[in-house]
């Protein structure tokens, strides 16, 4: 199994470290706003959370591409935007769930997070482990914290019902 | 260009003026940025005469060469203004997400001169510059306004310093506030920018940092990571955050209690980093660029009901930030107070009014000692002031922001306040500064940086519990001390003026790390001597504006509590401070005359002769 980003929420203290580190691989320069890993920060929750593209097996940004600017690449299994054949359709960033497929500000071309080609940055830069790059199984994690979120949605839901 | 933007935001209030100019490369190496490069501009540009508070003061935001980059805690920028409180040139440093988006908007500094006509912000998007009426926003709370300046202009990424209700009414220790819980706290810099009717600058920068020289750059931030990493100052910023201080001052009998009446405070152990880990910690939460990640976020759990205050409504219930050490210092030992609840929701008042816990605490411990003798009349107060109440706590930290009843006298600060009652010699601090969070009679060495502090009473400039707690230097002798404080102060300064936090020198990060990451960024080739030497150079020049706002060798001082009233119990018991000695020693290693102005020798080796 390839490695991939492991990412818990828990363990992020917000320091963009991460931001900073991807958009120097992307742009040369420290700037967050070109980062293609965000961290939102829930202050009040005392909750930061940093997330990027997942690479999903059933990519859609991949299905939706008209041009097949989109590829998978064969060592890591990112979802790799090939630049030279992106039209700036936006349909990938539509088809993203997650919103992790971004629009670059002067060509108006797609960029997602390529895992830097088996060296994630972002992962590098991260002074306390919260994002890593690991063979893990999908589920140990992710689906982990959306069953927890399902089940809060659920009994909300359960509560509301006379 | 590296590090420096070299551009600076120019702010004319009263006309609505907006400009752009470039920054002399010059002025950028010889004082590489912040809190020296803004100096240099109020030196030339201020009247150090001007009423702090009048539209004549200006108000300098300045971020440093590393303020936005990854070199660990990348993230300060400084307020350099007249101060309200202290009428010295002042120098109010904080962090957050501020201080790097301004430089990715594509600035270093902004200066703000003048008053608005009306209540009004300042709105920042890169090249796009704009000033916008703020009276929808005047009179809230700093957070109320940064989530509704977010929602005005449709933009979540944006970062806000504002000001509280404490500014706007000119409290004289007001702060100005960013990302809710980061604070320039010092010097009454929010009550300067309320005297403007500005409200708050709000930014987004979309543009980014560049470096002189990338490899050497990663390199040098590689080497200074992996020495803090691991590097138990930084653990233990990490697990008990600033305030596990409390336990080196208790232990040294310089942990001042009761407007400094005792040395140590016998409800310490509720107050320091294990209690409040213990018993309120909900996370860590790092600034930008920070691998230490000390603050403190904390939730009030089920005391959330205790001590309700009347005039600021907030949740209660939801996460805040602090106490820091200084914090549960002022709040707590200063006034007596052991109840941590108590002293958190003071905190958290003093973050959302926007007004500094050190000035305030202290303030309200000088009153509570006027009370107590009797010199202060009952009937100007509309509850006992009595040391160790929780109520008084609270209740005067939200009178003193809003000025209403006495709060009004504590907004003047300590200084005012007990010269007004009569007791002049009750005010502890220095420059009309309340002193922090250390007894210079358990720290002999934190009385001569007390006395000749630019800024008034300060523990940023030369921390000397780093030596004088680890067996380097005997805490109560005064041999070496003056030498130690000045050099230090210098090292200080250097460090302040790149835009990193100075905690990482506390945290295996020293001055020596960040040598290397600043000749890489800028491309100018630092060395450590160099960056001393810039360091001394931004001292002497705000010791130069000091003389010429009117201050003189009379005003390097400490109150006689300090000098002639030792403590009667514990480790620091019967030392008094020896400024007498250190003062003149201190003047000798600065090469400054006997009055404490700087030679002429000195200055021309600075490159400041033409001053």
């Amino acid at each position: 199994m390839a490695p991939s980003l492991r990412i818990v929420p828990e363990k992020c203290t917000g320091c963009m470290q991460c931001e900073l580190a991807c958009s120097w691989v992307q742009t040369g320069a420290f700037q967050p706003s070109r980062s293609l890993i965000r961290v939102h920060i829930f202050d009040e929750e005392a909750s930061y959370a940093p997330y990027t593209c997942l690479q999903c097996d059933e990519a859609w940004c991949l299905t939706a591409c008209p041009v097949n600017a989109i590829r998978i690449d064969a060592a890591t299994g990112a979802k790799v935007v090939l630049d030279e054949r992106c039209i700036g359709c936006h349909l990938c960033t539509i088809a993203c769930p997650f919103g992790t497929v971004f629009t670059l500000p002067h060509s108006g071309k797609a960029a997602k997070c390529n895992l830097c080609g088996g060296q994630p940055a972002c992962a590098v830069a991260c002074p306390t482990a919260a994002i890593e790059y690991v063979v893990a199984a999908p589920g140990e994690w992710f689906h982990g914290w959306a069953e927890r979120v399902d089940a809060g949605y659920r009994q909300a839901r359960a509560g509301r019902q006379p | 260009m590296g590090g420096w933007n070299g551009k600076l935001l120019r702010v004319d209030l009263a006309s609505g003026r907006l400009g752009v100019e470039p920054i002399p490369r010059t002025w950028q190496e010889q004082f590489l940025g912040g809190r020296g490069l803004a100096a240099r501009y109020l030196y030339e540009e201020l009247d150090p005469t001007v009423d702090p508070l009048s539209p004549d003061n200006k108000l300098i935001f300045a971020a440093g060469p590393l303020t936005g980059t990854p070199v660990p805690c990348g993230a300060r920028y400084m307020v350099v203004t007249k101060g309200a409180l202290t009428g010295a040139i002042t120098t109010s440093n904080s962090g957050g997400h501020w201080g790097p988006q301004l430089k990715f908007a594509g600035y270093d500094l902004v200066i703000v001169e003048g008053r608005a006509p009306r209540p009004s912000y300042l709105f920042i998007d890169d090249e796009h510059v704009e000033l916008r009426d703020a009276r929808a926003w005047w009179g809230c709370g700093v957070s109320r306004t940064e989530d509704g300046l977010r929602g005005e202009l449709g933009l979540p990424d944006l970062r806000v310093a504002s000001i509280g209700p404490a500014g706007e009414r000119r409290v004289r220790f007001a702060c100005i506030m960013n990302d809710k819980h980061r604070a320039a706290g010092r010097s009454g810099v929010g009550a300067v920018m309320g005297s403007k009717h500005l409200k708050a600058i709000a930014v987004r920068g979309t543009g980014g940092v560049g470096v002189a020289d990338p490899s050497a750059f990663h390199q040098a931030v590689w080497a200074m990571r992996a020495a803090m990493q691991d590097h138990p100052g930084r653990l233990s910023f990490a697990t008990l955050g600033t305030a596990a201080t409390m336990d080196l001052t208790q232990a040294f009998g310089a942990l001042p209690t009761r407007n400094f009446q005792q040395g140590q405070f016998e409800q310490y152990e509720q107050l320091n980093g294990n209690a409040i880990r213990d018993t309120r910690l909900v996370a860590n939460k790092a600034c930008f660029a920070c691998t230490i990640a000390c603050g403190r976020v904390t939730r009030l759990g089920e005391a959330a009901d205790k001590f309700l205050v009347t005039m600021h409504p907030r949740n209660w219930r939801m996460a805040g930030e602090g106490p820091e050490y200084e914090v549960a210092w002022a709040l707590g030992a200063d006034t007596g107070v052991g109840d941590l609840d108590a002293v958190l929701k003071a905190n958290w008042l003093c973050n959302d009014l926007g007004m500094d816990p050190i000035s305030m605490g202290a303030t309200l411990a000088a009153a509570m000692e006027l009370y107590e003798r009797g010199s202060l009349p009952a009937d100007q107060v509309e509850l006992p002031l009595r040391f160790g109440s929780p109520e008084a706590l609270v209740r005067m930290v939200e009178a003193t922001a809003y000025r209403e009843g006495f709060g009004d006298q504590l907004a003047e600060g300590s200084r005012r306040l007990s010269e007004r009652f009569g007791h002049p010699e009750l005010f502890m601090g220095s420059k009309s500064q309340e002193f922090p969070a250390y007894d210079p009679r358990g720290f002999q060495g934190m009385g001569i940086a007390y006395a000749t502090c630019n800024r008034g009473a300060c523990h940023l400039r030369a921390w000397t519990p780093a030596c004088e707690s680890r067996g380097a230097m005997h805490p109560h002798a005064t041999e070496g001390k003056s030498r130690w404080v000045a050099h230090e102060q210098n090292r200080t300064t250097a460090h302040d003026n790149t835009g990193v936090c100075l905690f990482v020198g506390g945290a295996g990060g020293p001055l020596e790390l960040l040598v290397p990451c600043t000749a890489a960024a800028t491309g100018h080739p630092y060395t450590l001597d160099e960056l001393i030497r810039v360091g001394e150079r931004t001292w002497n020049l705000e010791r130069l504006w000091n003389l010429k706002a009117g201050f003189t060798r009379a005003d390097d001082t400490l109150p006689p509590r300090l000098l002639k009233e030792p403590h009667a119990a514990g480790p620091s018991a019967g030392v008094t401070v020896d400024l007498e000695t250190m003062l003149p020693q201190y003047y000798r290693e600065r090469h400054w005359d006997e009055q404490g102005v700087p030679s002429r020798e000195k200055l021309q080796e600075l490159g400041l002769a033409s001053l």
